[in-house]
Order: structure tokens, then sequence, then C-alpha cells
């Protein structure tokens, strides 16, 4: 079945045949084609989401004071709750284990004035760690350090676009800004893929606020990193103890929902996983639906090229092709086909998924791809089923007495 | 060379049957040109498909060069088909995207002749019935004269044991018939032996004996004298 001859006689088949082999082949490359589009676009919205959701470090906690709603061993409700600096080191020591760092933050707004220019800016007064929870990028300069948490220094770290609108194209390093009334020297530009809010803030030591402020040792809110070995159960664990060695330190009552709020990022991770699961379902569908129509018209025209090719093969039998080289003929010309037009739609899919990066990234289509193994497999998948398709016709056209097959006319 | 002894065969036709061949007692020796004559529905296409195992009989018996063919499934029927028989069908039926030469050369690639061989040998025949020149042309650019020629070469190419010839002139001009039969009877002066189906009388009287058939069974059997189809060419 497979010695050289056969090929030739195939190949002469093929060429002389334009027609058949071009509608073929193009529906199989057609069906490739999308598939791997499809799903390369469906990866791209799944980057997409990837980028909207995935701007922060997911192995944080956000802890914010609130206000008591039940009084509680001798004080009254209605009281508001604040953060000292001891309760970080408190909860560092307590909580060793589980936590990777933990970090203020005291969120402030006001002028910011650079020359002529000013404007109103966040200024958030962090420890250095706050870095790695915002997974801040330095561009240029430095970002805040422990020597400068421990000097109370009057340094900034400014977001690019604060760069843009206050410099000028003017180099911000080394140069003094002033924040609501203090002068900062501005040690660091920072971008982030959070968004152009992000990129519009400030920070400041946490203890140069302080300082600001009277010397007080409050904090608003603060972050902690918890180790990503814990993994999700773990941080639900962390998250309940947490919760409850921070009311039992403030007197709040347990079952007051009030009192403190823990925002848990690898909570909403894993909704946020979930759903993108749900969209790689979606795609899959889709995918495998177009593989589907991509079988199914392979199979229309197997029956069709049979049907066509009815007559010829009643002649070729009568001049003594046995059912087996008939079949033979029919599958090995498809299959070749099929393979030669199903890895050209492949390829034409990946090339353009490939060409297309950030392009379509107004549709929330981002950096499309496509697994290599994912195509192939499609594609043979295709070859197989087309193959399939074509046995059954194929073997009824080798038992159709030529007799019957010459009639008509 | 062919031995048929009381051949029946019937076709069912939805409830009822119909019994085309009634009990056919015939022979055929070898170097022999027969002609099978018969008004339409008196079963001689019938007696041609099942000399040419491209229908299976009822019932009796059927022997060719010695070969009881019986109980043949596809691939046996078709090795036999390609060893000893070569068909002329009234519609020519070549393959209209092969080329003249691979037309030829189709029943000797199922024979499994290396390509070479097979291109000469195709060659060889298409000079026999005078075609040489036209080996690269596809059957839509040949006359339907040509096109007989060709599939009478292709007939020829595997050096079969006996042509089976189904109204070889019935689509053909009267000109072109007597070139066609006037081939036919060179190649039986060869000393091959070929079977034709007609019912043109004319074209009868070119074959050197004479069957006729009526309602499924033989009537008439008799040795003609020839007449040579080269006289009117």
């Amino acid at each position: 079945m497979f010695s050289r001859d056969n090929w030739k006689e195939i190949f002469e088949t093929i060429q002389k045949n334009k027609l058949r082999t071009f509608l073929s082949g193009f529906t199989v490359a057609l069906g490739i084609f999308i598939f791997v589009v499809l799903f390369g676009f469906g990866n791209g919205l799944i980057n997409t989401f990837d980028d909207f959701f995935g701007d922060d470090a997911t192995n944080v906690f956000f802890i914010y004071p609130g206000k008591t709603t039940i009084p509680y061993k001798g004080y009254k409700s209605d009281r508001f709750i604040e953060f000292e600096n001891e309760d970080l080191e408190d909860i560092e020591k307590n909580f060793a284990l589980f936590v990777d760092y933990i970090t203020p933050r005291i969120q402030r707004g006001g002028l910011v004035r650079y020359k002529n220019e000013s404007n109103n800016y966040t200024t958030r007064a962090v420890a250095p760690s706050h870095q790695f929870c915002e997974k801040t990028i330095m561009m240029k300069g430095r970002y805040l350090n422990q020597e400068d948490i421990k000097n109370k220094a009057k340094y900034a770290v400014i977001g690019r676009l604060v760069e843009k609108d206050l410099f000028k194209g003017e180099n911000a390093i080394g140069k003094y800004i002033d924040i609501t009334g203090s002068v900062f020297k501005v040690i660091g530009v920072f971008q982030d893929d959070g968004g152009d809010n992000e990129e519009r803030n400030i920070y400041i030591p946490y203890t140069t606020r302080q300082l600001m402020e009277k010397g007080t040792d409050k904090i608003g809110q603060f972050i902690i990193g918890f180790k990503q070995e814990i993994g999700y159960a773990g941080a639900m664990a962390f998250e309940n103890s947490l919760k409850k060695y921070i009311k039992d330190k403030k007197f709040i009552n347990p079952k007051d929902q009030s009192g403190i709020y823990i925002r848990n990022v690898a909570d909403q991770l894993k909704k946020n996983q979930q759903f993108a699961g749900i969209l790689q379902i979606i795609v899959g569908f889709v995918a495998i639906g177009t593989i589907i129509a991509g079988i199914i018209g392979i199979s229309n025209i197997m029956v069709f090229v049979v049907k066509e090719r009815t007559k010829e093969l009643g002649i070729r039998k009568a001049l003594g092709a046995t059912p087996k080289s008939v079949i033979g003929t029919i599958l090995l010309e498809s299959v070749f086909i099929t393979t030669v037009s199903g890895f050209i739609g492949m390829l034409l899919g990946v090339v353009l998924l490939s060409s297309l990066g950030e392009k379509l990234k107004d549709f929330f289509i981002t950096n499309p791809f496509i697994n290599l193994s994912v195509a192939i497999g499609a594609t043979i998948a295709l070859i197989i089923f087309g193959a399939i398709a074509g046995y059954i016709p194929a073997k009824r056209a080798a038992r159709i007495k030529p007799i019957v097959a010459l009639r008509d006319e | 060379m062919i031995e048929i002894k009381n051949l029946h065969k019937s076709y069912k036709m939805g409830s009822n049957s119909l019994h085309v061949l009634k009990g056919i007692n015939f022979s055929v020796a070898e170097g022999e040109l027969v002609a099978i004559m018969g008004s339409s529905g008196s079963g001689k296409s019938t007696l041609l498909n099942i000399l040419g195992m491209l229908d299976v009989l009822d019932e009796g018996s059927y022997n060719l060069d010695g070969v009881p063919i019986v109980d043949l499934n596809e691939t046996k029927a078709a090795q036999y088909r390609n060893k000893f028989l070569g068909f002329i069908f009234q519609s020519f039926n070549l393959i209209n995207y092969k080329s003249a030469m691979e037309n030829v050369a189709l029943p000797l690639y199922y024979q499994k002749v290396a390509r070479k061989e097979r291109e000469e040998k195709s060659i060889k025949y298409l000079e026999q019935v005078g075609l040489k020149e036209w080996a690269g042309h596809l059957p839509s650019e040949l006359s339907g004269g040509q096109k007989q020629r060709v599939a009478i070469a292709r007939a020829m190419a595997a050096e079969p044991k006996v042509l089976l010839a189904d109204e070889p002139t019935g689509a053909l001009d009267s000109k072109t018939s007597y070139e066609v039969m006037d081939l036919i009877q060179k190649i039986n002066d060869a000393g091959n032996t070929i079977l034709i189906v007609t019912h043109e009388p004319d074209i009868a009287d070119m074959c050197k004996r004479i069957v006729h058939l009526k309602d499924g069974v033989i009537v008439e059997d008799k040795k003609v004298d020839q007449v040579r189809a080269s006289q009117y060419v």
C-alpha cells in the first residue's frame, strides 16, 4: 500500500483533480485554522483577564480598621479601632510561621507641588516591603529602604504619571517636591501594571508620616504578605486566627463584624481562577465544536468524492483493481490531502496568532496563543476522523459491482 | 477457452424475479471471433457480464481457460479479470483525467508491472491501434473512434485470454465503426479470442460466428463467412 508507485498514482490523481483537492483541502485547512484562531483568542481572553486581576500580589491580606457595633469588656460600641506600630511587631512575632512581610499603609491626599506645577495626589506612607504587595516596578532610582524608615527620611518615590505631570519631561530624581507643605527629595520613579491611578501615587516612609503627624505611632491600615507555601487552605486558616487575634487584642466582640476588615486576596484569587476556568471551558466547547464541524465537512466531501468517482472506480475494478486497492486509493489520497492542508491551516493560524500580540487588546484579547501540542493534536484528530469518515464510503464504493458503476450513461 | 454449461441467471425485481438466462450451453475455442446478437432484453449483456465476472451466475458452471469460475470473492474476481479478461465498452469508459497512455497503462498498474515497463508497453499498444502520436492526450481531446481505439489498446495491454466487447461500435458512426471492427479483426487475426455483443447485423457479419439469443436461450449458433471490415475503410 505504501510503494512508491502507489504514491505516484495518488499524486497524479491529486494533481489532475484540482477542484476536488482544493475543496477537501480547503475545508480541512479552514477548520483547523478557525480552531487555532478561536482557541488562541480564548487564551488571549484569559490573558486579559489575568492582566486585570493579576496586578497585585496574590498572597496578601489587607487589614482595615473599622468601628465597633457591639459593646465588649467594658468598652462601648461605636468605638473607632486604631492600629499602632507595636501591633505589627506583635503580629509578626506571633505569626512568624505564616508572615512573609508586613507593612503599614497610611494613606493621605494632598497638594503636591514642584516649581509652578501642582496637583492633588495620594501619598502612601509605607514600609519597604510594600513594594512586594503592589508589585511596584522601579523605572529609575530606588524604592524606600529600611534606613529611610529608621532615619524618618524625607524621601519620596513617585509614580510615572506624577513625574510626567509635575516635571514635564525633566528628570525627577534628586529634585525636591512639596508634599502638603513638607519638602521631600525624589529618590525613585515607579510604574505599576495596575493602571494609571496606581501610577499617580507617591510613596514615603511611614515613620516620616508619623513624625509629620506629631510623632504618633498610629498606622491606618496594614498589609500582610503571607508565605506562598501555606497554600489556599493555610491562607484561610491564617485569616481566621489573625482575625481572632486582632479582635482579642483590640477588645472587639468576636461576633462584631465591623471592628476590623480583612480583605483576603487569596479568596478573590480563587474566585477569579474559577471564572478563568469557566472561560477555558467555553473556549474548549467552541474549539471542540469547530473540530466537529470540520469533521462533518470533510466527511461530506468524502461522500461527494466517492460518489463522483463511482464510475472511475468501476472502471478500475473492471481493469483488475481489488477492493483493497480501491479503498487504499481513496484513503491515502484523502489522508494525504488532509494532512498537508491540515498542517498548512494550523501553521497559518499559529502565524496569525503570534503576529497579533497586543493588537487586539481593545477587544480584551491579549497575546493570543495556542499550545503547539493542542494544535497538532487537533490536526491529527481531524486527519484520523477524516480517514474514518472516508473509509465508510470508500468501503461501500469498493463493494459496488463494476457493472452497476459502469451502467448509467 | 470458454465453457458454459446450463447457465441460469435471474434478477429480483421487488417481489417477482426476472429469469434472464434460462439454461445457456455455450463454448468458445481459442482464436474465435464471436458475435452475440439479440434484441434488447434477450440477455446478451447479462451473459457478457457473467463472462466478464462483473456479475455472478445463479446456476450452472463456467470455466475460463480451464479455471472454474465459482464462488469468487471480490479480490479474486478482480485478479481474474485482470489476468484473463480485457473489456471494451460502448461508452469507452476511459478515465477522463488520465492521458491515453496512462489509461492504457492502468491494467498493468494493477498487475504490479514497473512504471517504466508499463509506459513502454502502453506506447507499444497505442502504436498497434495507430495512436502513438496521441499518447499524451486526454480522452476529451480525442474523437469517439480514437477513444474506442485507446480502450481497445487498454484491453489488450494486460494481454488477456479473452477480449469482451459490449456494443463496441454502439456510440460510433458507421465509418468509424468499420475502422474499429477492422482493428478488432486484426487483433483476432493475431490469435486473440474476442466476444462481441452487438445488435447490428453488419457488425455481426464481420465476426466468424454468430450466436443469437432470444428470451434467455440460444436460438441460433452458426459459423459465418467473415466480412472484412478493411474493404469499407
